[in-house]
């Protein structure tokens, strides 16, 4: 697998309202295989740093390199799994759905379906490959929209928020099935999140950013075997200290933006 | 129009398993005809309207049925539906087209745009001299006429639905690695098909509207629209209702067999609009 | 890019396919391959125009046209709004008239033409009724939907607060189903509009902007056509914009509610 450079990145958005601007001066070295989360207050430029990274947004100044190649717009290197529910096609199946981009690709039917297939079973969703988006839960569009985007097998996988607007007992599970699936196929990811506790169950690293406009503010290692007790003494430990740099204990940095959101 | 028909139908469905209960929902349906068909017939035995103008409605049946086993009807009616398609198709293909640029280039939209917008408010049958002008008496004025008319609201929808395809579609496809013009055929128009075929079925439902008073005015040796009026001449209002009658059976047909069928099988399988 | 500049760009490409359309037209009108009685140049278009308007005759033609349109329109009001309203809230009602609704509503309204000047010559009756016929059925469509589909939450909510019937109709039913009443009103005048252009030119009384359309035909007056169709797209453009514009500013818009009406 690859490893990710972000160097002083920075975006400016052109609003009818003025210039804001969406991210500021970040750096962050991503080793291959790493998976990394990035929390920080709503608004900060989470999101804007992950279409960067996804080509979707060209950055104003500083550049992205994956693999040691620089990024210019969006390729199949990577892997993207959005929050919302409607990213997956209505027209298409789940297995429909799964099958993109191999087909993008130019696999033949037999051996993307076959692909696809085992990318389905590894979400727990073989039984469900002929149905409609309309036909699934929430919790199962996602899980297909991973299984999507795992399927064509890039590099990098890089996740905004994807299970934000699931239940909580869904999203453990999610959580879980996540962290399997991460050890099984080893894929460099970037996974940003409100969640600390999410955060701290998945991540081999945080990235705590600054409020708005946002830039790294600090970096915390979860050195934690896995698979990790969202119970034991240390995790809380790390819980405690995310929240901290958060600014959600002592109040000190801006308590408000980061307030109910932290721990929501 | 489909409304009404929908809910009849949906009607129907849920009835069906129920015998007994299907039996008193025909005869539910049945029975406004035949009060309606009752005062009718009052009306046209009483002689308050001279017989020829207001005839009875086994005139009007035999009528139906002697047009019909001579071929005449037939004949009127192939007609006027090839000229349909041929006024839609083209409508189809060139409203499709032009509404997907405008969706999908700002430059286009801009273009398009105004002239459509002007085109738009003017009742299509105020065109019609203008194109038998133009264009001549008869088919070719008939068929560009309707063509142009059912257009319109084929353009505007096929604009909105490009212009509503959600952008996580798009960028998903794009990270799935489709160039433009796969994520047009796989991503754009699929996710703006329920618009277009919304603009289909008003197109449709336009030209239909259209296509008669476009047969009495441009003079087409045979049509529905052009036996109406001609009916008119000779007092034939028998051979008048039976036309009107072919005419309210296709466009019944239409709606039901043609859009319902196009819909059930892509949109509303997919779950983006419900049945 | 900025938005501003965007807009910008936007009207000076609108304009300029307007211009360029208008220059096509010139130039075929004036290259001489066409008849002048065919293809006349935009200013014997307007001169023509800016001349009916002086004598008055288009005016008086435009009277005839709104007065047909507007005794049509609201019989159709009169009828189809408390025809919807019953149909909704009474099942028997609809029983009753949604088969034959929807066994009539295919028939185009200019199928009647023929059959109603036969039975009521030619002039206002026949075309008064042909826009009858064609706009009530979406007034009494989309009143129908409209008041079904008032949520049944503000009916028990209303309802636990004490409204009587009388009062849950007028408080709640009828500003509930107002988004679809008023787009019904728009659609019907829409049918109402497209229909008294139709039936003054089939039916060819001597009055009427769709009877002069027609009447110049017959002389190759392509120039009074024009400037008829500009007056006629003139009048439905500012029915469409300004009254029913500014009839959903001040209600249904105010309210929050237009999204009903168009989802
Ligand atoms: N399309 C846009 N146009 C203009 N400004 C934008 C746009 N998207 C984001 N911004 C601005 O950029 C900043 C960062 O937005 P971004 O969506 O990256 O935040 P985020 O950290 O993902 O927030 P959240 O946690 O709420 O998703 C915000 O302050 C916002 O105002
Ligand atoms: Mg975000």
């Amino acid at each position: 697998m690859v490893p990710i450079e972000i160097r002083d990145v920075s975006l400016i958005y052109d609003t009818p309202g003025g210039k804001v601007p969406g991210v500021k001066d970040v750096n962050l070295n991503i080793g291959a295989s790493e998976f990394v989360c990035i929390v920080g207050p709503s608004g900060c430029g989470k999101s804007t740093l992950l279409n960067i990274v996804a080509g979707f947004l060209e950055p104003a100044a500083g550049e992205i390199r994956i693999g040691g190649k620089k990024v210019d717009g969006h390729g199949m290197d990577r892997g993207v799994v959005f929050q919302d529910f409607a990213q997956l096609f209505p027209w298409r199946t789940a297995l429909g759905n799964v099958t993109f981009g191999l087909e993008m690709k130019g696999v033949p039917k037999d051996e993307r379906e076959r692909i696809a297939h085992e990318q389905l079973r590894l979400v727990k969703l073989d039984k469900f490959t002929g149905s409609y988006p309309h036909h699934l839960s929430g919790g199962m569009q996602q899980r297909v929209a991973i299984a999507r985007a795992l399927a064509y097998n890039p590099s990098v996988l890089l996740m905004d928020e994807p299970f934000a607007a699931l239940d909580a007992l869904t999203r453990d599970d999610m959580q879980r099935l996540l962290a399997e699936v991460w050890r099984e196929t080893r894929k460099t990811v970037i996974y940003v999140t409100h969640n600390v506790s999410e955060a701290v169950y998945l991540a081999d690293r945080v990235i705590v950013m600054t409020p708005h406009p946002g830039t790294v503010k600090a970096e915390i290692r979860i050195p934690l075997s896995r698979p990790r007790d969202p119970l034991s003494v240390e995790f809380l430990d790390f819980q405690k200290e995310l929240l901290r740099h958060l600014g959600h204990e002592t109040g000190t940095n801006e308590p408000t933006k980061t307030n109910g959101k932290a721990d929501a | 129009m489909q409304d009404a028909v929908t809910t009849i139908m949906v009607d129907r469905t849920l009835d069906r398993s129920q015998g007994g209960e299907r039996i008193r929902l025909i005869a539910r349906n049945v029975f406004p005809f035949v009060v309606v068909g009752g005062i009718w017939e009052i009306i046209a035995w009483s002689g308050i309207f001279p017989r020829r103008l207001f005839p009875t409605l086994e005139e009007v049946a035999a009528s139906f049925v002697q047009l019909t086993i001579t071929g005449i009807l037939p004949h009127h009616a192939i007609e006027t539906l090839i000229r349909l398609l041929t006024g839609f198709a083209l409508a189809g293909i060139f409203g499709v087209t032009i509404g997907v640029l405008m969706g999908r280039s700002r430059r286009a939209e801009d273009i398009f745009l105004p002239l459509v917008s002007i085109g738009a408010p003017i009742p299509g049958l105020a065109y019609a001299p203008l194109f038998l002008l133009w264009f001549g008496l008869g088919n070719i004025s008939a068929v560009l006429l309707v063509g142009f008319v059912s257009a319109f609201p084929i353009i505007f929808n096929s604009w909105t639905g490009v212009k509503a395809v959600k952008e996580i579609w798009v960028r998903s496809a794009q990270a799935m690695g489709a160039d433009d013009r796969r994520l047009f055929r796989h991503v754009i128009l699929p996710g703006a098909l329920p618009y277009i075929l919304t603009g289909l079925r008003l197109g449709l439902a336009q030209a239909w509207r259209i296509l008669v008073a476009v047969e009495m005015l441009a003079a087409v040796p045979w049509g529905l629209g052009w036996l109406i009026f001609g009916a008119r001449k000779f007092l034939n209002t028998d051979a008048m209702l039976a036309g009107i009658v072919v005419i309210a059976l296709i466009g019944l047909a239409l709606e039901k067999f043609v859009f319902q069928k196009i819909e059930n099988y892509t949109v509303v399988r997919w779950g983006m609009i419900s049945s | 890019m900025t938005e501003g500049g965007q807009r910008q760009r936007t009207l000076l490409r609108g304009t300029l396919s307007l211009l360029a359309a208008a220059a096509v037209y010139e130039a075929m009108a004036r290259s001489g391959y066409f008849a002048p009685a065919l293809l006349p140049t935009l200013p014997t278009v307007a001169r023509t125009l800016v001349a009916s308007v002086a004598d008055g005759s288009i005016i008086e033609h435009a009277a005839f046209t709104l007065y047909r349109v507007m005794f049509g329109f609201a019989l159709s009001v009169a009828v189809g709004l408390p025809l919807g309203i019953l149909m909704a809230r009474f099942s028997r009602v609809e029983h009753f008239f949604l088969p034959l609704v929807s066994a009539l509503m295919p028939i185009p309204s200019f199928a009647l033409v023929p059959l109603f000047m036969l039975w009521f010559g030619i002039g206002n009756l026949t075309t008064i009724l042909i826009v009858f016929y064609a706009a009530t059925f979406p007034m009494m469509f989309n009143t129908w939907s409209g008041v079904r589909s008032v949520n049944p939450l503000w009916l028990r909510a209303a309802g636990a607060m004490g409204a009587d019937e009388h009062k849950l109709f007028w408080k709640v039913i009828i500003p509930g189903a107002s988004p679809f009443i008023i787009t019904g009103m728009r659609q019907a005048f829409l049918r109402s509009w497209i229909a008294v252009v139709g039936a003054e030119m089939i039916a060819a009384s001597d009055w009427g902007l769709g009877w002069v359309i027609f009447d110049a035909k017959e002389f190759l007056n392509t120039d009074v056509m024009l400037a008829s169709l500009v007056v006629i797209g003139l009048i439905g453009f500012m029915f469409e914009r300004f009254i029913f514009g500014s009839l959903e500013r001040m209600t249904v818009l105010r309210w929050g509610m237009m999204r009903a009406a168009k989802g």
